[in-house]
């Protein structure tokens, strides 16, 4: 079980309020993702749950019990570290058996968690080599694979694929993901990446400056975001904010629109502009358009085929519906 | 960054050392000060009066101060002038491509391992000896007239032992410093055309400079304290010529018995060696942050 | 640096080298190569480098006659000592400032390296009245306590700059998997730390091992280690080369050999990890 409820959580260094009181719920087995610009205290807050760091204020509960006294090996949580924070000096199998022998547990029932966690993370040829022989994606299944065998009340991820290249990181988050399908334990998940956010999470939470801006599942952000900031972080490319006499036209002091709600065309539109960088991925092109008569440089995704280049004169029309507009705060008006 | 229950933890962790240094440092400190203004001999028993600054003012009016002082700057000037120059030279050669890098380091660095007794016992006799040392021998060779180093040049001849035994520790930090010196930017500066003179002097010189100061404060610190090169070959002598400022506190203490006087003579090495540490300790400091 | 030179050029390289390391290591190679001639040969003129009846009658005389292994050992009580003891008191205190530092971590860093600066002159007569008062004169008791006072700083320095580079992450991934503080040092920090508590001890002994100060000032016959040893050759009776030359070299080998093992550390060690 792991229902962690985080009330009045304060946390000040020096002078500093780096976290303002805030409040929390994390629902048992849920995959709650922290997500913000570096130095939002996303990782700041995860600490503050592990018990790595002392609250200036407030409480924390785990299953409804006080921890915000315990020290961390007391909150029965488990924690994966971006720099995987393996053992150097002893074997794989040392390193997953590091926490059950701490506990006290039996040497059979160690074993057979070993085993159990070996075959699932694919280690089960590694676990009598050294960290240092691993490749970076072993040392990271490593790393979860001590955090499972504890059978913790919540996995804590510290960006943990981000010391990974990009091939590696997409797999990773897979396997994350099918980890959580499988044990229906909680994970609070830490990243900066909106990418690991949006396609991991049951439920983001968006930081910045310590403060949170909103809290939903993915598509509720992307559907809707609360203010301008979160607008901008989630989805990619971010979208397009355009201030200025078109936003005052719809009684907003900023509009906004995705890239991929704009439609194209090369006869007529809302806003007539010029490509400038149009980047081919293949199943998607985005274009750079200039010269709309918007202060702003429009962002647009379209289809893999359309064939526009530098110079080219388009078109483009928000789709209905898609259009968001934020007030002078940033606020969004519903 | 941590809890309140380790930092506790920290605190009763770093106080034995603490207080262990702090008694060391306060205690004799204290006493040293308390005695320097006292009339203390330990062959007068009796009370010990107080005498002001007498004890300071004997101290720098005599001559033989003036003398000793005048002996260690020039003692840890002469050294840090052979070691740092030829040091530079010698990292930059041993930094070469060469067959048996590794024993010429180790031929190079032994000296420095050799207890200062030793050292200079083996310089005193075995070399300098105006009759048996291996220079009696070798210089005539050489078509000069034998010369009897530590009577005529002693203060000259206890450098030159003193550089022998710090050669090594420049050349290891230097030479360091330059393997840390990253070869892109050589190779950078090759291919914009720098001869190797001018490679060294804009490119090699500037990385050394900070090794360079640590090298002069580190030995600066230890050279204001030789001592038992001079116990060994000159006593000081002949006359002063070869005393310095350690070894003439020495003398005046456990020699001659002057607890004050001695007092007062550590009281004035203690400041002198302190101006040298704030220079030493910014420098340590400013890594520190780093 | 790998760069491609010439053969002629790496030659020229090798000899330049190879004098000036045989001439900088010859006093050396001079004492040890005495310490095997009769006292004769020892001063005889023209020097004879190997061709010489070689003896080891000096080895066996040095001991005879000055209970050499008596201040040998005195040498090693004194050396490991200090070092041992100072390495129980400082790796507690340099865990502290490395993994917990505080706003003052830097400043009591600093201030242990300031005691390191006070010329020991300066405190020669106190400790000398200290000693006489205490009985402490003249024993090896005597000589380790001062000599763990005077390397603690460095110890405490050149340990705290080899667990800054045991990541914290590695600690508190132990404190997660709850390992108490007991356990979290002897389970994580020690192993990890094994190379950098060695290099310590190392340089540690290899210092007090050469210390010429205080041993020189605080010990006469009893306690007197290697270097006070050594300094009663300086008597003019002493002048017998070969002896002299032996007993050097007895001093010394242990040393250096040590010394070679523990070149990177040394650099490290004594600019208080300013160079490194």
């Amino acid at each position: 079980m792991g229902r962690i409820t985080l009330d009045k959580v304060t946390k000040r260094f020096g002078d500093a309020e780096v976290i303002p009181p805030l409040d929390l719920t994390i629902e048992d087995g849920e995959f709650v993702v922290f997500v913000g610009p570096s130095g939002c205290g996303k990782s700041t807050l995860l600490r503050l749950i592990a018990g790595l760091e002392d609250v200036s204020g407030g409480e924390i509960r785990i299953d409804g019990t006080a921890a915000t006294e315990l020290p961390p090996a007391k909150r029965g949580l488990a924690m994966v570290f971006q720099s995987y924070a393996l053992y150097p000096h002893m074997s794989v199998r040392k390193n997953i058996a590091f926490p059950m022998k701490m506990a006290g547990m039996p040497k059979e029932e160690q074993e057979r968690r070993i085993d159990n966690a070996a075959k699932v993370l694919n280690l089960t040829d590694y676990l009598d080599r050294r960290p240092g022989q691993l490749s970076g994606g072993q040392r990271q299944r490593v790393a979860i694979g001590r955090a499972i065998v504890r059978e913790p009340a919540a996995f804590l991820f510290d960006e943990p694929l981000s010391n990974l290249d990009a091939a590696l990181r997409v797999g990773m988050r897979l396997e994350i993901s099918e980890l959580h399908n499988r044990l229906e334990t909680t994970m609070i998940y830490v990243t900066h990446d909106q990418v690991e956010a949006m396609t991991m999470a049951d439920k983001i939470v968006v930081l910045r400056a310590g403060k949170i801006e909103q809290v939903g599942t993915p598509l509720e952000l992307y559907r809707t975001p609360r203010n301008k900031f979160v607008a901008g972080f989630i989805g990619s490319p971010t979208m397009n904010l355009i201030e200025g006499p078109e936003a005052q036209a719809m009684d907003a002091h900023t509009i906004g629109i995705r890239p991929e709600h704009l439609d194209v065309s090369s006869t007529d539109g809302r806003w007539r502009g010029t490509v400038g960088v149009a980047e081919h991925l293949g199943s998607d092109t985005f274009f750079h358009v200039h010269d709309t008569g918007l202060a702003e440089m429009i962002t647009v995704r379209a289809d893999g085929e359309v064939q526009l280049r530098h110079g080219d004169t388009v078109y483009l029309t928000p789709q209905d519906g898609k259009l968001h507009r934020f007030d002078e705060q940033g606020l969004r008006i519903a | 960054m941590a809890t309140q229950h380790s930092r506790s933890a920290a605190r009763v962790m770093i106080s034995p050392a603490v207080l262990l240094l702090l008694a060391w440092m306060l205690i004799p400190l204290g006493m040293t000060l308390y005695f320097s203004f006292q009339r203390y001999n330990l062959l007068m028993p009796g009370a010990h009066p107080w005498v002001g600054l007498m004890n300071y003012k004997l101290f720098i009016q005599n001559p033989a101060f003036w003398t000793a002082l005048i002996n260690t700057l020039l003692l840890v000037g002469g050294v840090l002038i052979a070691t740092v120059v030829l040091g530079v030279l010698l990292a930059i050669l041993l930094d070469q491509p060469m067959w048996g890098q590794g024993i010429v380091r180790i031929l190079v660095i032994a000296p420095f391992f050799v207890m200062p007794t030793v050292s200079a016992l083996v310089w005193k006799n075995l070399f300098m000896n105006p009759v048996n040392g291996l220079f009696a021998w070798l210089l005539p060779k050489l078509g000069m007239a034998p010369y009897d180093f530590l009577t005529q040049a002693p203060l000259a001849s206890i450098t030159f032992i003193v550089s022998w035994q710090w050669l090594p520790f420049a050349t290891l930090i230097l030479l360091t410093a330059i393997q840390s010196l990253d070869s892109e930017q050589m190779e950078a500066a090759e291919m914009d055309g720098a001869s190797a003179l001018s490679r060294f002097w804009y490119i090699t010189l500037p990385h050394l400079s900070r090794a360079i100061t640590v090298v002069v404060l580190i030995q600066t610190i230890f050279l204001l304290s030789v001592f038992a090169e001079i116990l060994v070959t000159t006593n000081g002598g002949p006359g002063n010529a070869s005393t310095n400022l350690t070894y003439l506190v020495y003398a005046r203490s456990l020699l001659n018995f002057d607890v004050g006087g001695g007092s007062a003579g550590g009281v004035i090495a203690i400041i002198l060696a302190n101006i040298v540490a704030i220079f030493l300790m910014r420098a340590i400091g400013k890594n520190l942050d780093a | 640096m790998a760069r491609a030179v010439t053969p002629q050029r790496k030659a020229i390289n090798t000899i330049a080298a190879w004098i000036i390391g045989l001439l900088i290591f010859f006093p050396i190679l001079w004492t040890i190569l005495t310490s095997f001639k009769t006292e004769a040969a020892a001063v005889a003129f023209p020097p004879q480098f190997l061709n010489f009846d070689w003896t080891f009658e000096n080895y066996t005389t040095v001991q005879e006659r000055s209970s050499y292994f008596r201040h040998f050992w005195n040498s090693v009580v004194i050396s490991l000592g200090s070092t041992v003891i100072g390495l129980i008191i400082a790796v507690p205190a340099a865990w502290a400032m490395a993994f917990v530092p505080g706003k003052q971590t830097k400043n009591v860093l600093m201030w242990m390296l300031s005691t390191k600066m006070l010329p020991p002159v300066g405190v020669l007569i106190p400790i000398y009245l200290l000693f006489r008062q205490f009985g402490l004169l003249d024993t090896r008791t005597g000589l380790v306590i001062v000599l763990t006072l005077m390397n603690l700083p460095i110890i405490v320095w050149m340990l705290y700059t080899y667990f800054r580079e045991i990541p914290v992450d590695i600690l508190e991934a132990a404190r997660m998997d709850g390992a108490s503080l007991r356990k979290e040092i002897i389970y994580i920090l020690t192993p990890m730390a094994v190379p950098g508590i060695a290099s310590t001890l190392l340089l540690n002994v290899i210092l007090s091992w050469n210390e010429a100060f205080w041993t020189l000032n605080l010990t006469a016959a009893k306690a007197a280690p290697l270097t006070a040893f050594i300094a009663s050759y300086s008597s003019p009776e002493g002048l017998f080369y070969a002896k002299l030359s032996a007993a050097s070299t007895m001093a010394i080998a242990p040393i250096l050999i040590l010394g070679w093992f523990s070149q990177k550390q040394l650099v490290r060690g004594l600019t208080f990890g300013a160079v490194k």
